[in-house]
Formats: structure tokens, C-alpha cells, sequence
């Protein structure tokens, strides 16, 4: 038979990378043959790799590749993963002005800001944490202010393996809010989402209104943890996120593996996008 | 409340959405209020105590069905093109990252009574009964012809003006018969009718083009992505974009009437007695009702189903196109499922809708053929939707309204009104094609 006759009539798709063999049989061709015919594409889409990697992650989405502060895609660090790497969702909730923001600065850069702004802007941050035998890299998400006027997506709590809810120790309205926070997680939430109840600026101790005995009772009562932190002197603040990591669930069945973040994918790291597809 | 914004948005649909974080982004203030306390109005997704609300009038939902939490039913359905507009302004505006996506397992064609894959690969191709194989032959000459058209090479356009020459013509010219012009405009080209053979052949041909890059974007079935949990978490992403530049929120915020001064033009909107002013208002149709006209009407029925469509192998996320030679209509029906493999059901179900442009009044009978290809169903509503379009002078009354998600449910053209939108509100054009640059950088 000619190759014209056996040509598929939807082989403009896959016009270069067609081919016979000997027997005449149309042998299937890989993509990056033809790639190059659509230079206006700015699109790659990287299917998470290696299902051990997405074994391990069990209540939330699959990990986004795009890492926050840092730029552009992260992917290479994609390659390293192995049997004990888990990325994390972690969302803050809390009054404003508790020190959401200041809590995720101090854990991911070390800073404090005397005067922090309310959060507008960068609110989405990622660090990677060893813990024991495992890394944890956490996603973490910040309000971004939505909850202001009770307008919080769900999308936000989505898929979220941990969650910190922040109040202000010299704040007894901030603590109710935190329970607020607590109930609407309860009812919205994961079921095996991890929770921590922090009581912020503990450093303002001759300000306090709430007690950490009040507050503990509380978080025992609803199955959180536990603990008064301050990003200003960071008191408690890494061992927080510690924590949590070491309380996140190993190893679980993954329920849907297999979802994809879209990126623009950088020229440097062609090669590593090529060996995910 | 009681403060001065640039531009107030009405309705959190994706459109609205899109255009809420464009313009946060460029430094505007913006207040972003809904009537409802849900994101993305018409184009959110229900779980299933909603949709009973919504289609029964009552909150109990069948304990048979599963859990409530676990079913996101879009509202207004459709798949995105994985190399489409849509995902050039995710990219461009960096909202990707709170979004997960999977790829369509596979599109087909209904054609003579039975339901055919539309091939992704050459081996498919080459065993589709579609076509018989001296068609198939004529086909690949075409399909070659449009592979190789270069809008800026007139080497490739074989003497011909395609902004002149029909599709028609164009065709003629390979001597395809009618079939294969049904299969390649419908299932295709995506056209939705056939006015398009009548029409300049370039916009044929930049869709082929569009659907080939799509399917070569991934070795999947099917040119299409879809989010995990469903399009209502677009509109969510979005509006994170542009609180994260400063935007405010406030859903569940009754009335939201748009107050006007003595020339008619939009200064402020008021709603419990409080009212926010702002230079320009953005909203939906249902935010202005008097400033619209009705142009349409889409039948639909969503049903929950225990199995995936017949005769798609098993497909867990599928589209099916009934071009309407093939049922004797004006427009094109559509089925499209999806299912728990992308978080929009419990395990085992299915969600699956018919639609198309409503001929009738009598939804039922007008969606049958479709509704036949389902099999069984568990549950299923049936529904009209208007459809609105904007008939006010926006440089005048500095009201922006977007068009209602049209029939063809399309992304494109979805998005194609957001950047028109914007252009009017902002007076500058949003670049898509900056992305492309960093794309050619990427090739090998
Ligand atoms: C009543 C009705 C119901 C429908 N229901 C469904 C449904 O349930 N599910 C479904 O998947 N589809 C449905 N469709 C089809 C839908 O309109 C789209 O054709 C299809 O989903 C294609 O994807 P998109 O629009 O999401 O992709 P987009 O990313 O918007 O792009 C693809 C579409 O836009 C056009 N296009 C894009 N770029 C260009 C360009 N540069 N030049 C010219 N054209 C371009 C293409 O023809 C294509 O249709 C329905 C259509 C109708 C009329
Ligand atoms: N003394 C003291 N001040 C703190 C501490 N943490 C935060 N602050 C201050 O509290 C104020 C609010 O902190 P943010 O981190 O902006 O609080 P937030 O919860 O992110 O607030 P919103 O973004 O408005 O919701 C800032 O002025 C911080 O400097 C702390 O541990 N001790
Ligand atoms: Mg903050």
C-alpha cells in the first residue's frame, strides 16, 4: 500500500512524525517531534510525574509547580522527589490584624515588620521543611482579605492539608473569631485536615485578654493544636509549622491523583518539563 | 461601605471575575459585591443540596446520590481548549497556580444514528469509520493545506484570499463530500451552524489550527482540559487574583441598585441602606435588566448517572457533538459529562448535560436525541436559560455589562467579551501575546 492510502486523514496533527515500518504499519510518534510546529504556544502542561510521588499525597490536590517568591516554575525540583515528599496546604485564617501575615513572614524569611500592612499583594508563599525522615513543602495561602466581609471562598479551603487559625492574646474579639473560624472549617473543611490555634503576640504579655489556659481547654475541646506564638520575637513560630508537618498524614492512598498545573513553562527547564510528558 | 471606588463589580461570574482582577492588577480600586452568598452566579458550580434548591424547590437530595459536599454541577458547562484563550489569560494573569487540571479523555461525533471518536492520533485516524479511505485521501490534502497556511506567507496560501474565498469554496476545492465538511466544521471547527460555509475561510482554518495545537498540547483524547472540582472554582481564582491586588469583597448583598445622577451616568450603588460610590460599574445582565435585551434561549437537561455514556469506551470525561444536519436543526446539540475523575461527583457517578440553542418551548422533546444517547439516568432536570445582551451607550451611562454566557457556552467568546470590556473601561488593550515570546524561548 502506497503511504498516501495509509495516511490518516487527521495526520496534519502529527504531519512529521508519522512513519511506517517495514510491515507498512503506522508507527506512533512522540510529541517532541512535532512540538516545534507550534512555536505560538506558550503552554506546556506537566502531568505529575511518578505515581509514588503522588501516593504520598492524600488529602490534597497534587502539588502546584509553581513555587511563589521564587518566580518562575520550580520544576526541577520535581526530578528529586522521592518516596517521602509531601507538599502541603496550608491556609492562615484569622481576625485582622491577629498577625497572619507576620507569622507566614517570620517562618518563610525570618522578618518581622513592626508595621506590617494589611495583606494585599504577594499572599502566596511556599517553604520546604525536613522533618524526621520526610521534606514538606508547604503552599501556604493567606487571606488576601476576602474574609473581611465574610466573602472567603471555598476554593481557599479546598484541598487544604493544614490549616493555622490566628488570634491576638490582647484581643478577646479575635479569639472569638477564631472559634468562628474553627466551626466554619469544621463544617466546610477537609475531615483530616490538621489544625493549629495560635495565640499570637505573646510577647505583649502585660496586654493579654486571653488566657492560654482559656484557650487550650478550647482547642482540646475541638481537636486542635495548640500553642502562643510571636512573629515578632519568633517565639514558637517555626516549631508551629514543624509541627504541623509532623502531624500531616503519611502515605495515604491518593484519592485523584493526576491533576496538572498549567505553566508557562521557562526555557531552561525544557528538559525537565520533556521527561514529564 | 461608604467609600469612593474606581469600578464597582456586580455578580461574581467568570467573566466579572476575570475583568475584577484585570483591574485590580492595573491599580484600581475595586468592590466586588454579589447578591447571592456564593462565587460565580451564573457560572458557579452547585453541589447537590443547591441544585435541588435550585431545580425541585426543596433541600433533600436523595441519600442514594452520596454526599452533598462531593458534587460540584457547573451551571453552564464546557471544557476549555487546551491551547485556548482561556488559558492564555490564566497564564498571563498567573492564576493557574490555584487551579488543577486534567485532560478530556476524548471528543466524538454523532453521525448516522451512532457515536464516532473524533480521532487525536494518527493510529484513531486511520481506523475511524468516518470516512471511507479515497475520502480520507482528500481529506489529508486539505488537512495539509491548512496545517501549512501561514497567515504572513503568502507562499502558503496556494493563490487563494481566504478572507475573501467562502469555506465552501475552499473546500470545494479538495471535492470532500458532505460528511467529512459536517465532521470538520462541527466536530472540528466547532462551528455551531453551518452559516460558516458561507463565510470567509480563514476563520475555518485559524479554528482547525486552534484544535490541532489543543490536541497536541498533550497525548490525550481530546483537545480539552477541565479544572478538578469543577468551572465554578475559575470565577474563585480569579477573585482571589484581584483581592490579592486589593480588592473587596462582599457577597450575599441584597438589591445592589446602581444609583445614576441627572445625566444618566452611573455614580454609585446602593445596597442595606449603605451605598458605595464608584466612576464606573461593571456587572451582568441581571444587575441591570433595564439596560438589556433578550437574544436567545438554551434548553437543557443535567442528569446524574451511574455509568459513563454508552459507546465511549468507558470515557469518564467525554464530549459529544450532534451536528444538526445530523438531527434536522438549526444548532448543533452538545453532550458533555464529566465525573469523579475530576472531583465533580461522588465515586461512580456521573454528571451529564444536553444542550443546545432552544428551537421550542418544550425542552424535553427538543433534547431528546441527546438525552437517548445517555442510557439510564438517576435524576435529571430539565431547564430554559435567557440569554442577555447589553443595548446601552457604556461611554455615556459608564455602565459595563457583559453579554450572558452564550449558548455555545464558549470560552472564547467569553473571553473575547472580557477583553473587549476591559478595553472599554480601561481604554488599553490587554496583551496576550506576551506570552508567546516567552513560548518560543521554550522550543528546542
Ligand atoms: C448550545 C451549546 C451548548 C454547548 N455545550 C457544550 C458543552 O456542554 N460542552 C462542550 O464542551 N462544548 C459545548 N459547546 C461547544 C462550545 O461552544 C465549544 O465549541 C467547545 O467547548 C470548544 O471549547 P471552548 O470554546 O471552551 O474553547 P476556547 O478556548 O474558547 O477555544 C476554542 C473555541 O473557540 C474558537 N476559537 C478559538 N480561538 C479562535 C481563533 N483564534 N479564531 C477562531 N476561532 C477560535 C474555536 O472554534 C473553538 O470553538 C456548546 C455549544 C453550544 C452551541
Ligand atoms: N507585638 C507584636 N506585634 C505583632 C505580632 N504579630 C504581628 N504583629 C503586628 O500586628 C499587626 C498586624 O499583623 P499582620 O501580620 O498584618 O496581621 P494579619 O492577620 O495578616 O492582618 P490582615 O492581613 O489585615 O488580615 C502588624 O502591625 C504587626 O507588626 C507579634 O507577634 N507581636
Ligand atoms: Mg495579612
Amino acid at each position: 500500500m502506497s503511504r498516501m492510502l495509509l495516511s490518516p486523514f487527521v495526520k496534519f496533527l502529527f504531519l512529521e512524525g508519522v512513519e511506517q515500518n517495514q510491515k507498512g504499519e503506522v508507527v506512533s510518534e512522540k510529541q517532541n517531534k512535532y512540538k516545534h510546529r507550534f512555536p505560538s504556544s506558550s503552554l506546556y502542561l506537566l502531568p505529575h510525574i511518578s505515581s509514588i510521588f503522588l501516593c504520598n499525597f492524600s488529602l490534597h490536590p497534587p502539588p502546584s509547580i509553581s513555587s511563589s517568591l521564587s518566580g518562575p516554575a520550580d520544576i526541577d525540583s520535581m526530578a528529586t522527589i522521592g518516596h517521602n515528599n509531601l507538599n502541603a496546604k496550608l491556609v492562615l485564617l484569622g481576625d485582622m490584624g491577629a498577625g497572619k501575615s507576620s507569622l507566614v513572614l517570620r517562618f518563610v524569611k525570618g522578618q518581622f515588620l513592626e508595621f506590617q500592612e494589611s495583606t494585599i499583594g504577594a499572599a502566596f508563599f511556599s517553604q520546604t521543611l525536613a522533618v524526621n525522615d520526610a521534606t514538606v513543602k508547604f503552599e501556604i495561602w493567606d487571606t488576601a482579605g476576602q474574609e473581611r466581609y465574610h466573602s472567603l471562598a471555598p476554593m481557599y479551603y479546598r484541598g487544604a492539608a493544614a490549616a493555622i487559625i490566628v488570634y491576638d492574646i490582647t484581643s478577646t474579639e479575635s479569639f472569638a473569631r477564631a472559634k468562628k473560624w474553627v466551626q466554619e472549617l469544621q463544617k466546610q473543611g477537609n475531615p483530616n485536615m490538621v489544625m493549629a490555634l495560635a495565640g499570637n503576640k505573646a510577647d505583649l504579655e502585660d496586654k493579654r485578654k486571653v488566657t492560654a489556659e482559656e484557650a487550650r481547654v478550647y482547642a482540646e475541646e475541638n481537636g486542635l493544636f495548640f500553642t502562643e506564638t510571636s512573629a515578632k520575637t519568633a517565639v514558637n513560630v517555626n516549631d508551629t509549622f514543624y509541627e504541623i508537618a509532623k502531624r500531616l498524614p503519611r502515605a495515604q492512598p491518593a484519592q485523584n491523583p493526576a491533576g496538572m498545573v498549567l505553566v508557562d513553562r521557562p526555557a531552561e527547564s525544557s528538559q525537565a518539563a520533556s521527561c514529564c510528558s | 461601605m461608604d467609600e469612593e471606588y474606581d469600578v464597582i463589580v456586580l455578580g461574581t461570574g467568570l467573566k466579572e471575575c476575570i475583568l475584577s482582577g484585570l483591574l485590580s492588577v492595573d491599580g484600581l480600586k475595586v468592590l466586588h459585591m454579589d447578591r447571592n452568598d456564593y462565587y460565580g452566579g451564573e457560572s458557579s458550580s452547585l453541589n447537590l443540596i443547591q441544585l435541588w434548591k435550585r431545580f425541585k424547590g426543596n433541600d433533600k437530595p436523595p441519600a442514594s446520590l452520596g454526599s452533598s459536599r462531593d458534587y460540584n454541577v457547573d451551571m453552564i458547562p464546557k471544557f476549555m481548549m487546551a491551547n485556548g484563550t482561556l488559558v492564555r489569560v490564566l497564564i498571563h494573569t498567573d492564576v493557574t497556580k490555584y487551579l488543577y487540571f486534567k485532560a478530556v479523555d476524548g471528543s466524538y461525533v454523532f453521525n448516522k444514528g451512532k457515536v464516532h471518536k473524533v480521532p487525536a492520533n494518527d493510529v484513531e485516524a486511520l481506523k475511524s469509520p468516518l470516512m471511507g479511505l479515497f475520502e480520507k485521501r482528500r481529506a489529508r490534502k486539505f488537512f495539509i493545506f491548512v496545517q501549512d497556511y501561514d497567515e504572513n506567507d503568502p507562499r502558503t496560501h496556494e493563490g487563494m484570499d481566504l478572507t475573501r474565498v467562502t469555506t465552501r469554496e475552499l473546500i470545494a476545492k479538495y471535492g470532500l463530500d458532505d460528511n467529512t465538511i459536517d465532521f470538520i466544521g462541527h466536530a472540528i471547527a466547532l462551528h455551531r451552524d453551518d452559516c460558516y460555509l458561507n463565510e470567509p475561510a480563514i476563520d475555518t482554518v485559524k479554528r482547525m489550527k486552534l484544535y490541532s495545537e489543543s490536541i497536541a498540547r498533550f497525548q490525550g483524547g481530546s483537545p480539552y482540559i477541565y479544572p478538578l472540582y469543577g468551572l465554578g472554582e475559575l470565577p474563585q481564582a480569579f477573585a482571589r487574583l484581584s483581592a490579592v491586588y486589593g480588592g473587596t469583597y462582599m457577597l450575599n448583598k441584597p438589591e445592589c441598585k446602581v444609583e445614576f445622577d441627572e445625566e444618566g451616568k452611573a455614580v454609585g450603588v446602593t445596597s442595606e441602606g449603605e451605598t458605595a460610590r464608584c466612576k464606573k460599574v461593571v456587572c451582568d445582565p441581571s444587575y441591570l435588566p433595564n439596560k438589556v435585551r433578550k437574544v436567545g434561549r438554551v434548553a437543557r437537561a443535567i442528569c446524574i448517572m451511574s455509568h459513563p455514556i454508552p459507546n465511549t469506551s468507558d470515557s469518564h470525561s467525554v464530549q459529544v457533538i450532534l451536528p444538526q444536519k445530523q438531527l434536522g436543526r438549526k444548532s448543533d446539540m452538545y453532550l458533555f459529562c464529566c465525573s469523579y475523575s475530576h472531583n465533580v461527583a461522588p465515586k461512580g457517578k456521573f454528571i451529564a448535560f444536553v444542550s443546545t440553542e432552544a428551537e421550542t418551548d418544550h425542552p424535553e422533546s427538543e433534547l431528546k436525541p441527546g438525552i437517548d444517547l445517555l442510557g439510564p439516568v438517576d435524576e435529571i432536570f430539565y431547564d430554559i436559560y435567557e440569554r442577555f445582551e447589553p443595548v446601552n451607550e457604556p461611554s455615556l451611562d459608564q455602565c459595563f455589562i457583559s453579554t450572558s454566557y452564550d449558548a455555545t457556552t464558549h470560552f472564547e467568546s467569553t473571553v473575547m467579551d472580557v477583553l473587549n470590556m476591559y478595553t472599554m473601561i480601561t481604554g488599553k488593550v490587554l496583551d496576550l501575546s506576551v506570552d508567546l515570546s516567552a513560548a518560543s524561548a521554550a522550543e528546542e
